[in-house]
């Protein structure tokens, strides 16, 4: 069953052609990748998806219905989350008050409830803290639980905000480009923190430039190139499509 | 937790000030001190934890005096009691912060002082300008006086003090709570990363709108409690000296720390109102003709640069926006080039 659709999603900007007439479907339960060279227009698609842009011609699906025009916010709360290519956490809030802000999109208490501390705002404070611990416990980063996201090495960073995406709990995550920086050690982490995700039910869409990562951990890749889909395929079928190594590597040249 | 509650129990001993010192003038000068206390704290909701930068603060503060001045005193007849008024005049401050609030919401940083500037600026000319009203220039005066269960608090500052004293309690009690809440992890998430925020699931609109009016709020309370003790307000109480002042308050203390805008507060209240005219005092007093309130202005100019150079962060900062200006000094780029990451990402 489809969670999220794109039907024929087109996105100009001025005489610029960012994506032209895209159409994806992605299964609920999945790992999918979207792969291609810079400039292709893969993190466009992850601002159309999350109200980032709004598409120029073309309709989202999530979960049965339009997102289309909606707030980034109102996305969030639908059930998308997601995490930005360079790591955009809360640079001086600690790792701990990060993921409790990612909690907003669940959280019931009103302006008054801040305001006045009542009984009802005080519970849910003491379930998000717990939940933020839990969550920095899932990506192994319990410990740095009080050090301001920014003083956190590049790898716990992308792990953070992981679990700050995690917090809304969504039911399609989008990891824009989550391997970048990573060390050969952490990569394999992240594989099977991906996995882990997905076995608590949460769909992952994904941006990956590391094609070893890429490969092990997707069930579909789609390939994007000068905002076209130029391929869809599981990885087997990817590895060796025409248009992808051409588009990677160039045209061969015909042989005299 | 008991060691920080003994470090805070010299507050219990602030009520007792009046029944020790039996001058008047200090009891006056200390409840005139809590009205900007009160202000510092609101712009503190504004400026410190949302990090909108209001330059025109004292707008809401004339709002909330001339809701009072002109719903209790002899005007148009209406005397609703003060009691009464310090809701119905926040709460009106508060609508305003979000009338003036709303057109600023899609700007940041130099901008939105310069448009807040604006309002700050319109506001006080509005009331000059409708005489009819306002008297103009001449204010309204003869306002009502606060009673307590039949007590006219009259020209005594002693009743005054308790209800600045109350009021600020409250305000911090406020402050307090929203800072460890929700709503204030949306303002710090909006003030740190607009767009990340945005994709917590923060509806940024009503973020900053109640950082608008929460911030109004105060200085509706402020401007009630001030007007009534004054008995008086006219346009020129609320020039855009008075934005800067609390603005500068809020520096000199340490902005989103509360007890350091307390402090802040009080300092630059004391150097205005007791400092400098006791140090004229005296100089008249030995022959001098020196009139040292003349020079304010440069002192606090002195102050305010004094504390950019050594202590930028303030005297009690929070631990954030301490955090925050040292990474900012060490790299001077930084701000600027997350503001065109900002443009960019938001198209």
């Amino acid at each position: 069953m489809s969670l999220l659709g794109l039907d024929a999603v087109s996105k100009h900007f001025g005489g610029l052609v960012a994506v032209a007439d895209l159409s994806l479907s992605i299964e609920r339960g999945s790992i999918v990748a979207m792969i291609g060279p810079n400039g292709a227009g893969k993190s466009t698609v992850f601002n159309l998806i999350t109200g980032v842009y709004e598409p120029s011609a073309g309709d989202i699906v999530f979960a049965d219905r339009s997102i289309r025009g909606l707030r980034p916010d109102q996305v969030t709360t639908r059930g998308v989350a997601r995490t930005f290519q360079n790591i955009r956490l809360f640079a001086f809030m600690s790792a701990l008050e990060n993921v409790m802000t990612g909690e907003h999109a669940r959280m019931h208490a009103t302006l008054a409830d801040s305001l006045l501390h009542t009984p009802r705002q005080r519970a849910e404070e003491r379930r998000v803290r717990e939940r933020a611990r839990d969550l920095l416990r899932f990506v192994d980063l319990e410990r740095a639980s009080d050090t301001y996201a920014r003083n956190l090495p590049y790898g716990h960073q992308r792990r953070l905000e992981i679990a700050r995406a995690l917090a809304s709990e969504p039911t399609l995550l989008l990891l824009d480009e989550p391997a970048a920086g990573m060390n050969p050690r952490e990569k394999e982490d992240l594989i099977a923190l991906i996995e882990r995700i997905r076995a608590g039910g949460v769909t992952v869409f994904l941006i990956e430039h590391d094609m070893q990562l890429v490969m092990s951990v997707s069930e579909r890749i789609s390939v994007l190139d000068h905002g076209e889909k130029i391929a869809e395929g599981p990885p087997s079928a990817i590895r060796s499509d025409d248009r992808v190594i051409e588009a990677y590597l160039g045209r061969a040249e015909a042989a005299p | 937790m008991n060691a920080r509650l003994l470090r805070y129990a010299w507050v219990l001993a602030i009520p007792l000030v009046p029944l020790v010192d039996r001058n008047a003038s200090h009891i006056n000068f200390l409840a005139d001190a809590g009205a900007f206390m009160l202000l510092a704290l609101g712009l503190n909701i504004v400026v410190g934890y949302a990090g909108l930068l209001d330059l025109g603060y004292a707008a809401f503060f004339a709002i909330g005096s001339y809701a009072y001045a002109m719903l209790a005193s002899p005007q148009f007849g209406i005397h609703v009691p003060f009691w009464v008024m310090l809701f119905v005049a926040s709460g009106i401050a508060a609508v305003f912060g979000i009338l003036l609030g709303a057109p600023t919401l899609r700007l940041r940083g130099d901008y939105l002082a310069i448009v807040t500037l604006g309002f700050g600026e319109i506001v006080p000319q509005t009331f000059l300008n409708l005489s009819q009203y306002t008297n103009g220039p001449n204010g309204i005066a003869s306002l009502d006086q606060p009673t307590l269960f039949g007590y006219a608090f009259g020209f005594n500052p002693v009743p005054y003090f308790y209800v600045m004293l109350a009021l600020i309690a409250l305000a911090i009690w406020l402050a307090n709570n929203l800072r460890e809440s929700r709503l204030g992890r949306a303002w710090m998430a909006i003030r740190e990363d607009e767009l990340a925020a945005k994709h917590m699931g923060i509806n940024a609109t009503t973020a900053k709108l109640s950082a608008f009016a929460l911030g109004a709020s105060f200085s509706g309370l402020a401007g009630v409690a001030y007007a009534s003790k004054l008995q008086l307000v006219s346009p020129d109480q609320f020039q855009f000296s008075v934005s800067v002042l609390v603005l500068s308050m809020l520096v000199l203390g340490g902005m989103g720390n509360i007890a350091g805008v307390v402090l802040g507060s009080f300092t630059l209240s004391l150097i205005n109102n007791f400092v400098l005219p006791q140090a004229t005092n005296i100089a008249h007093a030995i022959g001098l003709t020196v009139d040292f309130t003349n020079y304010r202005f440069m002192l606090y100019g002195a102050i305010l640069v004094t504390v950019m150079l050594f202590r930028p962060e303030g005297l009690i900062p929070s631990r954030q926006r301490r955090a925050e200006l040292r990474a900012a000094l060490a790299d001077p780029d930084l701000s600027r080039r997350e503001n065109a990451e900002y443009t960019q990402a938001s198209g």
